[in-house]
Protein backbone atom coordinates (compact mmCIF):
# COMPACT_ATOMS: atom_id res chain seq x y z
CA UNK A 1 0.00 0.00 0.00
CA UNK A 2 1.53 3.51 -1.14
CA UNK A 3 1.48 6.08 1.59
CA UNK A 4 -1.17 7.98 -0.08
CA UNK A 5 -3.72 5.38 0.12
CA UNK A 6 -2.64 4.89 3.66
CA UNK A 7 -3.17 8.21 5.26
CA UNK A 8 -6.49 8.30 3.01
CA UNK A 9 -7.51 5.37 4.63
CA UNK A 10 -6.67 6.43 7.77
CA UNK A 11 -9.42 8.93 7.93
CA UNK A 12 -13.20 8.69 7.49
CA UNK A 13 -15.29 10.83 6.14
CA UNK A 14 -18.77 11.36 8.07
CA UNK A 15 -21.73 12.89 6.54
CA UNK A 16 -23.90 13.13 9.90
CA UNK A 17 -27.55 14.49 9.93
CA UNK A 18 -27.49 17.99 11.66
CA UNK A 19 -31.28 19.75 12.90
CA UNK A 20 -34.74 18.76 13.46
CA UNK A 21 -36.68 17.55 10.20
CA UNK A 22 -35.46 20.31 8.57
CA UNK A 23 -31.76 20.34 8.52
CA UNK A 24 -28.52 18.94 6.77
CA UNK A 25 -25.60 17.32 6.62
CA UNK A 26 -22.40 18.26 7.57
CA UNK A 27 -19.71 16.60 7.02
CA UNK A 28 -16.33 15.64 9.36
CA UNK A 29 -12.94 13.30 9.04
CA UNK A 30 -12.53 10.85 12.16
CA UNK A 31 -9.03 9.26 12.27
CA UNK A 32 -9.67 5.46 11.58
CA UNK A 33 -8.78 3.32 14.21
CA UNK A 34 -9.16 -0.75 14.72
CA UNK A 35 -11.97 -2.29 15.34
CA UNK A 36 -13.92 1.22 15.07
CA UNK A 37 -17.74 1.01 15.53
CA UNK A 38 -20.03 3.68 14.01
CA UNK A 39 -20.92 4.61 17.38
CA UNK A 40 -17.09 5.51 17.94
CA UNK A 41 -17.51 8.02 15.24
CA UNK A 42 -19.88 9.71 16.58
CA UNK A 43 -18.77 9.79 19.93
CA UNK A 44 -15.11 11.09 18.32
CA UNK A 45 -16.89 14.02 16.69
CA UNK A 46 -18.94 14.45 19.60
CA UNK A 47 -15.92 14.68 22.25
CA UNK A 48 -13.11 15.90 19.84
CA UNK A 49 -15.03 18.04 17.26
CA UNK A 50 -18.56 19.62 17.39
CA UNK A 51 -19.23 19.16 21.42
CA UNK A 52 -23.15 20.47 20.22
CA UNK A 53 -23.67 17.64 18.22
CA UNK A 54 -26.14 15.15 20.01
CA UNK A 55 -26.95 11.43 19.92
CA UNK A 56 -28.58 8.46 21.79
CA UNK A 57 -26.64 5.70 23.18
CA UNK A 58 -26.12 3.86 26.88
CA UNK A 59 -24.62 0.38 27.44
CA UNK A 60 -22.19 0.71 24.22
CA UNK A 61 -22.84 -3.51 23.87
CA UNK A 62 -25.93 -4.11 22.19
CA UNK A 63 -28.03 -4.31 25.26
CA UNK A 64 -30.22 -1.33 25.80
CA UNK A 65 -30.84 -0.57 22.31
CA UNK A 66 -30.60 2.60 22.43
CA UNK A 67 -27.58 3.77 19.95
CA UNK A 68 -29.95 2.76 16.81
CA UNK A 69 -29.53 5.04 14.18
CA UNK A 70 -29.92 5.14 10.16
CA UNK A 71 -26.43 3.95 8.81
CA UNK A 72 -26.07 4.39 4.72
CA UNK A 73 -29.25 3.92 4.71
CA UNK A 74 -30.27 0.90 6.92
CA UNK A 75 -30.61 0.97 10.27
CA UNK A 76 -28.75 -0.28 12.54
CA UNK A 77 -27.66 -0.35 16.37
CA UNK A 78 -24.15 1.90 16.16
CA UNK A 79 -22.70 0.03 18.92
CA UNK A 80 -22.75 -3.68 17.45
CA UNK A 81 -21.78 -2.03 13.89
CA UNK A 82 -18.21 -2.03 12.58
CA UNK A 83 -17.10 0.60 10.19
CA UNK A 84 -15.54 -1.49 8.26
CA UNK A 85 -18.62 -3.29 7.53
CA UNK A 86 -20.57 -0.57 6.44
CA UNK A 87 -17.88 2.65 5.05
CA UNK A 88 -18.81 2.88 1.28
CA UNK A 89 -15.64 4.09 0.09
CA UNK A 90 -14.27 4.80 3.39
CA UNK A 91 -17.49 7.13 3.63
CA UNK A 92 -20.29 7.02 6.11
CA UNK A 93 -24.08 8.58 6.44
CA UNK A 94 -25.26 8.66 9.59
CA UNK A 95 -28.91 9.91 10.04
CA UNK A 96 -32.22 9.93 12.89
CA UNK A 97 -34.43 6.88 12.60
CA UNK A 98 -36.62 6.98 10.06
CA UNK A 99 -40.52 7.35 10.96
CA UNK A 100 -40.10 9.26 14.38
CA UNK A 101 -39.82 12.79 14.97
CA UNK A 102 -36.71 14.13 15.05
CA UNK A 103 -35.83 15.98 18.47
CA UNK A 104 -32.27 17.39 17.66
CA UNK A 105 -29.31 15.84 14.84
CA UNK A 106 -29.31 12.02 15.30
CA UNK A 107 -31.70 11.88 18.82
CA UNK A 108 -35.63 10.46 18.02
CA UNK A 109 -38.30 10.74 19.48
CA UNK A 110 -39.71 7.49 20.22
CA UNK A 111 -42.85 8.29 22.67
CA UNK A 112 -45.11 7.54 19.71
CA UNK A 113 -43.31 4.10 18.78
CA UNK A 114 -44.34 3.19 22.90
CA UNK A 115 -47.08 4.46 22.14
CA UNK A 116 -48.37 2.22 19.91
CA UNK A 117 -47.02 -0.41 22.18
CA UNK A 118 -49.71 0.67 24.32
CA UNK A 119 -52.40 0.77 21.63
CA UNK A 120 -51.98 -2.66 20.67
CA UNK A 121 -52.70 -3.70 24.19
CA UNK A 122 -48.73 -4.83 24.83
CA UNK A 123 -49.16 -4.18 28.78
CA UNK A 124 -49.84 -7.67 30.35
CA UNK A 125 -53.16 -8.15 31.86
CA UNK A 126 -52.87 -10.76 34.90
CA UNK A 127 -55.47 -12.26 37.05
CA UNK A 128 -53.67 -13.88 39.46
CA UNK A 129 -52.89 -12.15 43.06
CA UNK A 130 -49.43 -12.85 44.78
CA UNK A 131 -51.32 -15.36 47.37
CA UNK A 132 -51.77 -17.73 44.27
CA UNK A 133 -49.50 -20.35 43.03
CA UNK A 134 -46.74 -19.38 40.64
CA UNK A 135 -48.23 -20.36 37.19
CA UNK A 136 -46.48 -23.04 35.43
CA UNK A 137 -45.50 -22.09 31.44
CA UNK A 138 -44.50 -25.37 29.83
CA UNK A 139 -40.91 -24.49 28.49
CA UNK A 140 -41.98 -26.99 25.07
CA UNK A 141 -45.80 -25.87 24.84
CA UNK A 142 -47.00 -24.99 21.61
CA UNK A 143 -47.80 -21.09 22.40
CA UNK A 144 -44.68 -20.87 24.73
CA UNK A 145 -42.26 -22.00 21.59
CA UNK A 146 -44.38 -20.12 19.13
CA UNK A 147 -42.64 -16.86 21.24
CA UNK A 148 -39.59 -18.19 21.98
CA UNK A 149 -37.81 -15.80 19.94
CA UNK A 150 -40.17 -12.80 19.90
CA UNK A 151 -40.12 -12.22 23.35
CA UNK A 152 -36.14 -11.45 22.83
CA UNK A 153 -37.14 -7.87 21.73
CA UNK A 154 -35.63 -5.34 23.64
CA UNK A 155 -37.49 -1.78 21.32
CA UNK A 156 -34.83 -0.11 19.67
CA UNK A 157 -37.22 0.88 17.19
CA UNK A 158 -34.97 -0.45 14.17
CA UNK A 159 -37.79 -2.33 12.60
CA UNK A 160 -40.06 0.47 12.98
CA UNK A 161 -37.45 2.97 11.16
CA UNK A 162 -37.63 0.46 8.18
CA UNK A 163 -41.00 -0.69 7.99
CA UNK A 164 -42.24 0.91 4.85
CA UNK A 165 -46.01 0.41 6.10
CA UNK A 166 -45.25 2.94 8.69
CA UNK A 167 -43.88 5.33 6.39
CA UNK A 168 -47.25 5.13 4.37
CA UNK A 169 -49.09 4.81 7.26
CA UNK A 170 -48.73 7.00 10.39
CA UNK A 171 -51.28 5.06 12.41
CA UNK A 172 -49.79 1.62 11.56
CA UNK A 173 -48.97 0.04 14.71
CA UNK A 174 -45.66 -1.32 13.27
CA UNK A 175 -43.36 -4.62 13.59
CA UNK A 176 -42.40 -3.98 17.65
CA UNK A 177 -45.74 -3.12 19.00
CA UNK A 178 -47.50 -6.30 16.86
CA UNK A 179 -44.67 -8.17 18.06
CA UNK A 180 -45.02 -7.23 21.73
CA UNK A 181 -49.07 -8.21 21.33
CA UNK A 182 -48.86 -11.47 19.72
CA UNK A 183 -46.00 -12.51 22.59
CA UNK A 184 -48.93 -12.07 24.83
CA UNK A 185 -51.68 -13.68 22.83
CA UNK A 186 -49.49 -16.83 23.61
CA UNK A 187 -49.16 -15.71 27.27
CA UNK A 188 -50.94 -18.87 29.27
CA UNK A 189 -51.29 -16.10 31.92
CA UNK A 190 -52.39 -13.17 29.75
CA UNK A 191 -56.51 -12.62 30.60
CA UNK A 192 -56.18 -9.65 27.61
CA UNK A 193 -56.99 -11.73 24.68
CA UNK A 194 -60.25 -10.69 23.41
CA UNK A 195 -59.38 -6.79 23.63
CA UNK A 196 -55.76 -7.11 22.02
CA UNK A 197 -57.09 -9.11 19.23
CA UNK A 198 -59.66 -6.22 18.63
CA UNK A 199 -56.85 -3.60 19.03
CA UNK A 200 -54.60 -5.32 16.61
CA UNK A 201 -56.99 -7.30 14.14
CA UNK A 202 -57.64 -4.48 11.91
CA UNK A 203 -56.40 -2.00 8.97
CA UNK A 204 -54.20 -0.14 11.04
CA UNK A 205 -52.93 -2.96 12.61
CA UNK A 206 -51.81 -7.02 11.57
CA UNK A 207 -53.95 -6.34 8.18
CA UNK A 208 -52.17 -3.56 7.09
CA UNK A 209 -48.49 -5.77 7.14
CA UNK A 210 -47.35 -6.71 3.00
CA UNK A 211 -44.79 -8.92 4.38
CA UNK A 212 -42.09 -7.30 2.75
CA UNK A 213 -39.84 -8.39 5.67
CA UNK A 214 -37.36 -5.79 6.45
CA UNK A 215 -38.27 -5.33 9.74
CA UNK A 216 -36.96 -9.53 10.02
CA UNK A 217 -34.17 -8.77 7.71
CA UNK A 218 -32.70 -5.48 9.76
CA UNK A 219 -33.60 -6.81 13.18
CA UNK A 220 -30.41 -6.30 15.12
CA UNK A 221 -31.72 -9.41 17.68
CA UNK A 222 -32.04 -11.77 14.54
CA UNK A 223 -36.44 -11.67 15.54
CA UNK A 224 -39.33 -12.35 12.80
CA UNK A 225 -41.87 -9.50 13.41
CA UNK A 226 -43.01 -11.06 10.03
CA UNK A 227 -43.61 -14.12 11.80
CA UNK A 228 -45.54 -12.94 14.83
CA UNK A 229 -47.73 -10.24 12.54
CA UNK A 230 -48.42 -13.42 10.36
CA UNK A 231 -49.98 -15.45 13.37
CA UNK A 232 -51.95 -11.95 14.29
CA UNK A 233 -53.22 -12.39 11.45
CA UNK A 234 -54.07 -16.40 11.99
CA UNK A 235 -56.02 -15.14 14.67
CA UNK A 236 -57.69 -12.08 13.92
CA UNK A 237 -58.99 -13.67 10.47
CA UNK B 1 -60.56 2.42 16.59
CA UNK B 2 -64.58 1.26 17.45
CA UNK B 3 -65.29 -2.27 17.26
CA UNK B 4 -66.90 -2.44 14.17
CA UNK B 5 -64.19 -0.86 12.34
CA UNK B 6 -61.97 -3.95 13.36
CA UNK B 7 -64.89 -6.29 12.23
CA UNK B 8 -65.29 -4.37 9.04
CA UNK B 9 -61.33 -4.56 8.30
CA UNK B 10 -61.43 -8.48 8.97
CA UNK B 11 -64.69 -9.26 6.97
CA UNK B 12 -62.81 -7.75 4.03
CA UNK B 13 -59.90 -8.84 4.83
CA UNK B 14 -60.96 -12.46 4.76
CA UNK B 15 -63.18 -11.64 1.83
CA UNK B 16 -60.00 -10.30 0.04
CA UNK B 17 -58.51 -13.72 0.73
CA UNK B 18 -61.52 -16.02 -0.26
CA UNK B 19 -62.25 -13.74 -3.76
CA UNK B 20 -58.30 -13.98 -4.41
CA UNK B 21 -58.67 -17.94 -4.17
CA UNK B 22 -61.46 -18.17 -6.40
CA UNK B 23 -59.82 -15.59 -8.99
CA UNK B 24 -56.88 -17.97 -9.27
CA UNK B 25 -58.98 -20.86 -10.77
CA UNK B 26 -61.48 -18.44 -12.67
CA UNK B 27 -58.24 -16.92 -14.42
CA UNK B 28 -56.57 -20.72 -15.17
CA UNK B 29 -59.89 -21.69 -16.46
CA UNK B 30 -59.95 -18.32 -18.88
CA UNK B 31 -57.02 -18.64 -19.99
CA UNK B 32 -56.22 -21.91 -20.96
CA UNK B 33 -59.84 -22.22 -22.66
CA UNK B 34 -58.63 -19.29 -24.59
CA UNK B 35 -55.34 -20.59 -25.66
CA UNK B 36 -56.45 -23.96 -26.75
CA UNK B 37 -59.66 -22.56 -28.92
CA UNK B 38 -57.20 -20.47 -30.61
CA UNK B 39 -54.98 -23.13 -30.96
CA UNK B 40 -57.21 -25.06 -33.69
CA UNK B 41 -58.53 -21.31 -35.60
CA UNK B 42 -61.51 -20.72 -34.33
CA UNK B 43 -62.05 -17.16 -35.17
CA UNK B 44 -64.22 -15.07 -32.72
CA UNK B 45 -67.46 -15.52 -34.52
CA UNK B 46 -67.08 -19.57 -33.85
CA UNK B 47 -66.13 -19.16 -30.30
CA UNK B 48 -69.27 -16.72 -29.50
CA UNK B 49 -71.19 -19.42 -31.77
CA UNK B 50 -70.65 -21.37 -28.80
CA UNK B 51 -70.84 -19.39 -26.05
CA UNK B 52 -74.15 -18.20 -26.84
CA UNK B 53 -76.89 -19.50 -25.10
CA UNK B 54 -74.76 -21.40 -22.96
CA UNK B 55 -75.60 -21.43 -19.47
CA UNK B 56 -72.30 -22.95 -18.38
CA UNK B 57 -69.94 -20.76 -19.32
CA UNK B 58 -72.88 -17.61 -18.85
CA UNK B 59 -72.48 -18.73 -14.90
CA UNK B 60 -68.74 -19.31 -15.07
CA UNK B 61 -68.36 -15.42 -16.19
CA UNK B 62 -70.98 -14.07 -13.82
CA UNK B 63 -68.91 -15.97 -11.22
CA UNK B 64 -65.49 -14.68 -12.45
CA UNK B 65 -67.53 -11.14 -12.23
CA UNK B 66 -68.78 -10.99 -8.81
CA UNK B 67 -65.17 -12.38 -7.41
CA UNK B 68 -63.55 -9.48 -9.47
CA UNK B 69 -66.11 -6.98 -7.53
CA UNK B 70 -65.57 -8.36 -4.41
CA UNK B 71 -61.93 -8.51 -4.93
CA UNK B 72 -60.89 -5.00 -6.74
CA UNK B 73 -62.64 -2.53 -4.36
CA UNK B 74 -61.00 -4.14 -1.25
CA UNK B 75 -57.36 -4.07 -2.27
CA UNK B 76 -57.91 -0.51 -4.18
CA UNK B 77 -59.29 0.73 -0.91
CA UNK B 78 -56.04 -0.21 0.66
CA UNK B 79 -54.21 1.09 -1.80
CA UNK B 80 -55.32 4.37 -1.97
CA UNK B 81 -55.41 4.42 2.14
CA UNK B 82 -51.73 4.10 1.53
CA UNK B 83 -50.69 6.08 -0.96
CA UNK B 84 -52.95 8.82 -0.72
CA UNK B 85 -53.36 8.98 3.08
CA UNK B 86 -57.24 9.45 2.81
CA UNK B 87 -59.67 8.86 5.37
CA UNK B 88 -61.38 5.43 5.94
CA UNK B 89 -64.53 6.74 5.27
CA UNK B 90 -63.29 8.14 1.46
CA UNK B 91 -61.79 5.20 0.28
CA UNK B 92 -64.09 3.05 1.53
CA UNK B 93 -66.62 4.78 -0.47
CA UNK B 94 -64.14 4.96 -3.91
CA UNK B 95 -63.98 1.42 -3.68
CA UNK B 96 -67.82 1.21 -3.52
CA UNK B 97 -67.84 3.30 -6.81
CA UNK B 98 -65.24 1.64 -8.34
CA UNK B 99 -67.12 -2.06 -7.33
CA UNK B 100 -70.29 -0.81 -8.82
CA UNK B 101 -68.65 0.30 -12.32
CA UNK B 102 -66.77 -3.26 -12.43
CA UNK B 103 -70.03 -4.96 -11.61
CA UNK B 104 -71.82 -3.29 -14.06
CA UNK B 105 -69.36 -3.35 -16.35
CA UNK B 106 -69.09 -7.24 -16.00
CA UNK B 107 -71.94 -8.22 -16.12
CA UNK B 108 -72.61 -6.66 -19.46
CA UNK B 109 -69.46 -8.60 -21.21
CA UNK B 110 -70.83 -11.67 -19.44
CA UNK B 111 -74.68 -11.01 -20.41
CA UNK B 112 -73.34 -10.03 -24.39
CA UNK B 113 -71.22 -12.96 -24.75
CA UNK B 114 -74.28 -15.23 -23.71
CA UNK B 115 -76.44 -13.52 -26.04
CA UNK B 116 -73.98 -12.93 -28.36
Amino acid sequence: MTQAIAAEASVVKVRVWRGQEQGEYQSYEVPRQPSQTVLDIVTYIQREIDPSLSYRFACRVGVCGSCAMVVNGQARWTCRTHVDKVAQDGQLEIAPLRNLPVVKDLVTDMAPFFDKWAKAKGQFQGSATRHDEFARVEPESKQRQAVDLAIECIGCGVCYSSCDVVSWRPDYLGPAALNRAWTLMNDVRDTGKEDRLEAVGNDAGCLACHTHTSCTELCPKQLSPTASIAGLKRMAR
Amino acid sequence: MTPGTSTLDRRLFRLQRLSAMALAVCLVVHLVTMILAVQGGLTAAEILDRTRDNSVWLSFYLAFVLMVTLHVPIGLRNILREFTGWSASRVNLVGLLAGFVLLALGLRAAWAVFLA
